[in-house]
């Protein structure tokens, strides 16, 4: 082979086949549920950064005279809430705490739980079994709880409620990464890497981080829905956002005095929260049977 | 190089014709020993290679048969240092693996190995032409010129770069993958080819094509390979010489023809009658073995077929057989080879 | 072909379609098959070949988006047209089926005893000891060694000859009248093979079964079967008995196949002669014959229609022009 000159050899333009990520994203724009998902996603995201360009009223201003007005009174298309501020601007402002708050802690989670997973791993041996173990340490408290003392610990706050969450979600995640990662290090196509001498660097490169990272995506975002719920919980509990602030899970809180006079308007920031919430999960899912590799 | 061109007269041999490419001496390597986790479970060794001696030469192909849990799979792995063996030396064209002379890098670039299958041993995520050209590129060569050895090398497979370079591993059948697989071992320049169980999976209509194509690049290239296979046509087809391993152990071990025109060892004969008739008229009316291949855990004492073996006696559990001379270069381990054992049946004949 | 009383499966124009991105894929188009009573039929075919969805239509065990045609009758009856509760009656007491991963037939948690037990008294009323007995009872007949004992073991606490074994006995449980094989012996090694198939020879003389097995390899076929149809992108190209088969196969994708298999006769640096090209894609057949493509003796004839099923000699038929040259009358 010494004697081949390879810069004279032409390389013809070869046919390109459609790639993996593209032939994903075919699969999922066939998926009615999961478009569906989306839109409502992209409808909320768009009414929550949009806010102050398309809200109706001012989210602060409210006025004794006209507190929980009832849905669909005229100017105040949602009602107004427990100190007559506009419904329907505190939610479309709201979405926008809910949803940073909600997103923030599973983007953290996702690159520092998937460093954690893929690294012990790869690495294997007893490193893997430290860090899964220490790991494994966290699983012993219900999710919600771990959130409210660590919130509770750090001090109210919206970084401090990002944080805790944070720290709810990287085991989580971490487990899930250390999963595929091991089935993915033990492929002959992995072991065919490493025969041909490659570095663990370039093999994680290479061959890992393309096999690993779909997988655990879809993981993560399947967390939004957890996270909006367990962030807007926190709001709730007055360790999250502080009043007169909008957000989904302070709103709530603050109109539970109002559930036995304006029952709907009370609900409203709990349905926004279930509506994105479940259709987090709903795109998650298209998402998660449009990845699955075809034989 | 041109196809049909004599075998490139390697710079690399540094032994000479005479010194075999690979030489592989007292090769051990057990798993486990914990009990299970319940302590229920059977405790004890597996004994995977168990001292294996062999050697290839230069340009010859060795076949290595046996049935699952004989240990071939895992003597190939140890070879290409995949997993380490416990104790045992590999000699690669006279020096020793991982010396100074000849580090592990330097070794592995030498030899390469294509798996059973075809499809776990292609990156999903890759093209066809980036798996070829990751060898290269990992040793340094320019992306141009690392993609034009994986054309060069897809077309000297069979497959047309035009239209499959950019192909991904689910969009092309078995043996195309398995031809993958192949151009990606050579992209390093091989000397040594480990191919274990590489046409196992395929059609049988597909296993001849690529077969062929051993055949063609093993003279194209001057290569050498180690052939692993479960299939004694295929392994009588490929192979200068055979290895029959049992259990951890070599059973037998010489040139092809005599191996199945004579075989010494009672197993390799139960494994040649084990082979389908292909006569309508003269089927197979009783089958050479009863029972499954045992268990590697705490094997047999003595001979490791005797539990097995219709030729067994008292002595074969008793001692274990060594591997004797029955002819050219070709040995087998059994009390009836050697003549000086003392197996009854020898008086008796 | 014509209902005799004496067939025991009558599968005639057999079609199954499977949806897929690609549109409507054609994985068996139009398959004849007629079995007697003791019986063993080889469905002889590469991977796609629609050999095994053939075999699996026989008992409907499709997924409901597969749509199956034709018609299949089993011991008298309508297997398409049977309800589901039927079905359920029919599969295990008249038709059975083994195969290549006993990990498909038995339930990892239950002892394999319990498990073969529980498939006699869900199709006849016996008692549990009576149906223990039976388990017993198959377990001798398919030669494991202490049986008593292995009834009491799980699935993964036996090798993979043994497994086979037991799951031949719990095919055989209802002492079903077919035997449905799917390649139960190619996971197997050669020592093992062999016996599987010596076991399953006898069983059948014993039963009277009726076998239907699915393999791709010559040799196995050969071993097992009394006539063999080769299959080929969904059509059955060739069937025969196991002699004429393999002695005076007619259409070229057999002797291909008889021709490329690596065996002791070749001279040493010989070539195999190997059929060129690859399975066709049954998303996109070819046109006519779906060897042509592959063929030595492809001619523009074959291209424009499926050549028709002709006799080629007794109870021998092949699906090739040349075949039917050869057969026309001078």
């Amino acid at each position: 082979m010494a004697a081949v000159d390879l810069s004279a050899i032409v390389i013809p333009p070869a046919e390109r086949s459609e790639g993996y990520w593209a032939s994903v994203l075919r699969r999922l724009r066939r998926d009615p549920v999961a478009m569906a998902a989306l839109a409502v996603i992209v409808l909320i995201v768009l009414a929550a950064v949009l806010a102050p360009y398309i809200a109706p009223a001012d989210p602060f201003r409210g006025s004794m005279a006209r507190r929980l007005r009832a849905i669909g009174t005229p100017g105040y298309l949602l009602g107004t809430d427990e100190l007559g501020r506009d419904m329907l601007t505190r939610l479309m402002y709201g979405g926008r705490l809910s949803l940073f708050m909600g997103v923030t802690p599973v983007i953290l989670a996702f690159v520092v739980g998937s460093g954690i997973g893929i690294f012990a791993a790869y690495v294997g041996g007893w490193v893997n079994t430290v860090v899964m173990r220490i790991i494994d340490v966290f699983f012993a408290f219900p999710s919600v709880l771990l959130a409210i003392a660590l919130s509770g610990a750090l001090g109210a706050g919206i970084l401090n409620s990002i944080v805790s969450l944070t720290v709810v979600f990287v085991p989580q995640i971490a487990r899930i990464a250390e999963a595929v990662t091991t089935q993915t290090r033990n492929r002959d196509f992995v072991e065919a890497a490493r025969i041909s001498g490659a570095g663990p660097l370039t093999i994680v490169r290479v061959h890992v981080l393309g096999n690993v990272l779909g997988p655990i995506f879809v993981y993560a975002t399947s967390l939004i829905s957890v996270s909006m719920i367990l962030s807007s919980g926190l709001s709730f509990l007055g360790l999250g956002v502080k009043p007169p602030e909008p957000e989904w899970g302070l709103m709530l809180n603050t109109l539970r005095t109002a559930i036995y006079n304006q029952p709907l308007v009370a609900a409203l920031p709990g349905v926004m929260i279930f509506i994105t919430s479940i259709s987090f999960n709903l795109f998650s899912d298209g998402l998660r049977g449009a990845m699955e590799v075809r034989q | 190089m041109i196809i049909g061109a004599p075998p490139v007269p390697t710079s690399r041999d540094r032994g000479g014709p005479g010194t075999p490419l690979l030489e592989v001496r007292g090769l051990v390597r057990h798993f486990g020993g914990k009990g299970g986790l319940f302590g229920k479970g059977k405790s004890g060794v597996v004994r995977a290679v168990d001292g294996v001696d062999f050697s290839i030469a230069k340009g010859e192909t060795l076949g290595i048969v046996g049935e699952s849990g004989c240990g071939k799979s895992t003597t190939a792995r140890l070879v290409m240092q995949i997993i380490k063996p416990d104790a045992g030396d590999i000699l690669f064209d006279g020096e020793a693996v991982g010396s100074q002379a000849l580090s592990l890098g330097a070794f592995r670039r030498q030899v390469q190995m294509v798996f059973q299958d075809s499809y776990a041993s292609l990156n999903p995520r890759l093209t066809v032409e980036e798996t070829v050209a990751f060898g290269p590129r990992v040793h340094g060569a320019k992306s141009g010129a690392a993609l034009a050895k994986a054309h060069d090398l897809l077309h000297r497979v069979g497959l047309e770069p035009r239209r499959f370079a950019g192909r991904y591993p689910h969009e092309i059948s078995g043996g195309q993958r398995q031809r993958v697989n192949i151009a990606r071992a050579l992209s390093l320049d091989p000397r040594l080819l480990i191919l274990d169980e590489a046409v196992s999976a395929l059609d049988k209509s597909v296993e001849a094509q690529v077969l062929n194509l051993l055949l063609d690049l093993k003279r194209d290239f001057g290569l050498t390979y180690m052939f692993i296979t479960h299939d004694l046509n295929v392994v009588r087809f490929m192979s200068d010489r055979i290895m029959v391993m049992y259990l951890g152990k070599v059973a037998e071990l010489g040139p092809s023809e005599p191996i199945f025109a004579t075989p010494g060892h009672p197993y390799t004969v139960a494994l040649l009658s084990s082979m389908p008739s292909m006569d309508p008229d003269h089927r197979t009316e009783e089958a050479p073995l009863t029972g499954d291949p045992p268990n590697p855990i705490d094997p047999p004492s003595g001979c490791r077929f005797h539990p097995r073996c219709k030729m067994v006696s008292t002595l074969c559990s008793q001692a274990e057989p060594q591997l004797s001379t029955m002819g050219q270069d070709h040995l087998a381990a059994c009390h009836l080879v050697n003549p000086q054992s003392g197996h009854p049946r020898l008086a008796a004949a | 072909m014509s209902t005799t009383a004496d067939t025991i499966v009558e599968a005639s124009g057999l079609t199954v379609d499977f949806a897929s991105g690609k549109g409507l894929i054609r994985a068996v188009s139009g398959v004849d098959l007629s079995l007697k009573p003791g019986e063993t039929l080889a469905l002889l075919g590469e991977s796609g070949s629609g050999k095994s969805v053939s075999l699996r239509a026989l008992m409907r065990l499709h997924p409901s988006s597969a749509k199956i045609g034709g018609s299949v009758r089993v011991d008298g009856r309508d297997v398409l047209a049977m309800s589901p509760r039927e079905l359920s009656a029919y599969r295990g007491k008249t038709i059975s089926m083994i195969f290549q991963d006993p990990g498909l037939a038995f339930d990892p948690v239950y002892r394999i005893g319990d498990q073969i037990a529980e498939s006699v008294m869900r199709h006849e009323r016996v008692s549990r000891s009576e149906a223990r007995r039976r388990a017993l009872e198959l377990f001798e007949r398919v030669r494991i060694p202490s049986p008593e004992r292995r009834l009491d073991n799980y699935p993964h606490e036996m090798s993979g000859g043994m497994r086979q074994r037991a799951m031949i006995a719990l095919a055989l449980a209802c002492r079903p009248k077919v035997l449905l094989a799917d390649e139960p012996t190619t996971a197997l090694d050669a020592t093992v093979q062999i016996q599987v198939l010596l076991l399953l020879r006898e069983l059948q003389r014993e039963f009277g079964l009726a076998i239907v097995f699915v393999t791709h390899d010559i040799g196995v076929a050969v071993e097992i079967a009394d006539r063999i149809a080769v299959m080929y992108a969904g059509r059955i190209v060739e069937s025969g008995s196991c002699r004429d088969v393999i002695r005076n196969a007619a259409h070229p994708y057999t002797q291909g196949l008889l021709a490329s298999r690596a065996h002791g006769t070749l001279a040493p640096d010989q070539r195999l002669r190997a059929i060129p090209g690859a399975p066709p894609d049954l998303a996109a057949p070819p046109p006519g014959c779906a060897f042509g493509p592959r063929c030595d003796s492809f001619a523009e004839a074959c291209a424009r229609a499926v050549p028709e099923n002709v006799r080629v000699g007794v109870a021998h038929e092949a699906r090739c022009l040349l075949a039917a040259a050869a057969m026309a009358p001078a």
